[in-house]
């Protein structure tokens, strides 16, 4: 049976960046895609996104401190 | 709040949390005018980047103090403490160091089965699903085992009053059992479950080995669930259990698949993602921080969670986890099995940049962290 876990309370919002936003987002923080944190290629939670090596996803996760916090990860291959 | 006003406070997003923009929003009169609702949100802003971790603060260091300090004050012997008649549970030290060393088998592994309704508020059915769900062997059933020598056959005899509170019959146990024994003959003679030997040279002795054999074989429930007990957490029940299968518990149709969850990082981690993981970390030692009545920020236990589930995977803060990924050698010796990180670094020729904190303690040079963090250039003229 094909379980949506996405809708589970411990995940939060994932989402892959377009190649637009992908760029925008490496020249505002200057950053290599290589020293962002990782998810890997088949992690549970992004399966639906069909995500490619390379990609990074975009990760909302709700912060008891801050509200919600914005986190991104790089896709890598397991 | 007029839109105007709405307007500004989103303006702030990109600088200030939405948890402070929420406040703002609640406490400021709805009759407040766009310049005092400037100032307000300026004097946030500067208060907030006042209380913002300074670059080249150790925060590390600060986590591990922050943690480790209150932790000496924890009861060392929780082992095997819990709740009234409430499944066991590890909790206390011995706990925290189970999560922050990712443990693959942890002591006492446990699930929270939310159900949808009725199945969350109906006693009754409540009742039957847990029974349901509770994984029962073949040696439960049996009230009696009998080995004849001279026949070469194993005779069982069942508890017939066990078998009708699981709505189950002696034919359906025959069903279960046959594809696991193809080695033997296997019958029902009188109520009776006989096996028989196949072909003559076989001898007695695996009708024995047979006998403890079946006797693990699942006959109904779910894997790994040991024990179900149905609670009442506020309005609705739930069912805490003992042992623990996410993937198998989250398919079934009475489950709340959005609220169940396992106490097992590593399960959370395959079925739920990387994301699931880091906050299931967070979640679990801040349950037993609470529990013990200590006052830890749970911004220590969240770095310490990013850190452990940074590439990935989830990795236990130990030799083999996060510590193995430590760029210098130096550091890495200096954490445990120091010979043994020298050996190979040397076979391998690896270089020490000596960007970190360890290292440069070691050699006696200024450490990168607070004002060693910076170099200087000058221009000269």
């Amino acid at each position: 049976m094909a379980l949506d876990v996405n809708k589970h309370q411990l995940i939060p919002k994932h989402s892959k960046l377009t190649d637009a936003e992908r760029k925008k987002f490496l020249d505002d923080y200057k950053i290599d895609v290589k020293s962002l944190p990782k998810i890997l290629i088949d992690d549970a939670a992004i399966i639906t996104l069909k995500p490619k090596a390379g990609d990074i996803i975009k990760i909302e996760r709700k912060s008891e401190t801050a509200g919600t916090s914005v986190y991104y990860r790089a896709v890598i291959d397991g | 709040m007029k839109a105007d006003q709405e307007k500004l406070l989103n303006s702030y997003a990109d600088r200030l949390p939405l948890s402070v923009l929420d406040e703002v929003r609640e406490n400021v009169p709805a009759t407040i005018n766009k310049e005092k609702l400037q100032g307000v949100l300026d004097k946030c802003l500067i208060a907030y980047n006042n209380a913002k971790v300074h670059p080249g603060e150790c925060v590390g260091l600060v986590a591990a103090e922050s943690i480790g300090e209150p932790g000496t004050q924890m009861t060392l012997n929780t082992f095997h403490l819990a709740g009234v008649a409430e499944v066991q549970v590890t909790t206390g030290l011995p706990r925290i160091i189970e999560v922050f060393d990712a443990r693959k088998a942890i002591k006492t592994p446990m699930m929270e089965i939310y159900l949808n309704k009725p199945y969350s508020t109906d006693v009754e059915k409540l009742r039957k699903f847990a029974a349901t769900i509770k994984e029962t062997k073949f040696e439960e059933f049996v009230s009696e085992y009998n080995l004849n020598i001279f026949e070469q056959t194993l005779t069982i005899k069942l508890n017939d009053e066990l078998l009708k509170d699981n709505d189950l019959d002696i034919k359906d146990i025959h069903k279960i059992i046959k594809p696991k024994v193809k080695a033997f003959t296997i019958a029902i003679k009188d109520e009776l479950i006989v096996f028989g030997l196949k072909g003559k040279q076989d001898e007695i002795k695996d009708l024995y080995t047979l006998k403890e054999k079946i006797k693990d074989v699942k006959i109904k429930g779910i894997k790994g669930l040991v024990q179900v007990l149905p609670v009442k957490r506020g309005e609705e029940y739930v069912v805490l259990t003992a042992g623990s299968n996410l993937k198998d518990v989250l398919a079934l149709s009475e489950v709340d698949s959005t609220r169940t969850i396992s106490n097992d990082i590593h399960e959370i981690y395959k079925v739920l993602g990387i994301e699931a993981a880091r906050q299931g970390i967070i979640d679990e030692v801040y349950k037993v921080v609470e529990s013990q009545g200590l006052n830890v920020n749970i911004r220590h236990v969240m770095l310490v969670a990013d850190l452990m589930v940074a590439n990935g995977t989830v990795k236990g803060v130990t030799r083999y986890g996060v510590v193995s990924e430590k760029a210098s050698v130096l550091a890495r010796a200096s954490f445990e099995t120091p010979l043994k990180h020298l050996f190979n670094a040397a076979l391998e020729g690896e270089v020490d940049n000596l960007t970190s904190v360890v290292e440069n303690v070691m050699i006696n040079q200024p450490v990168p962290i607070g004002t060693g963090l910076p170099g200087l250039i000058t221009k000269m003229k």
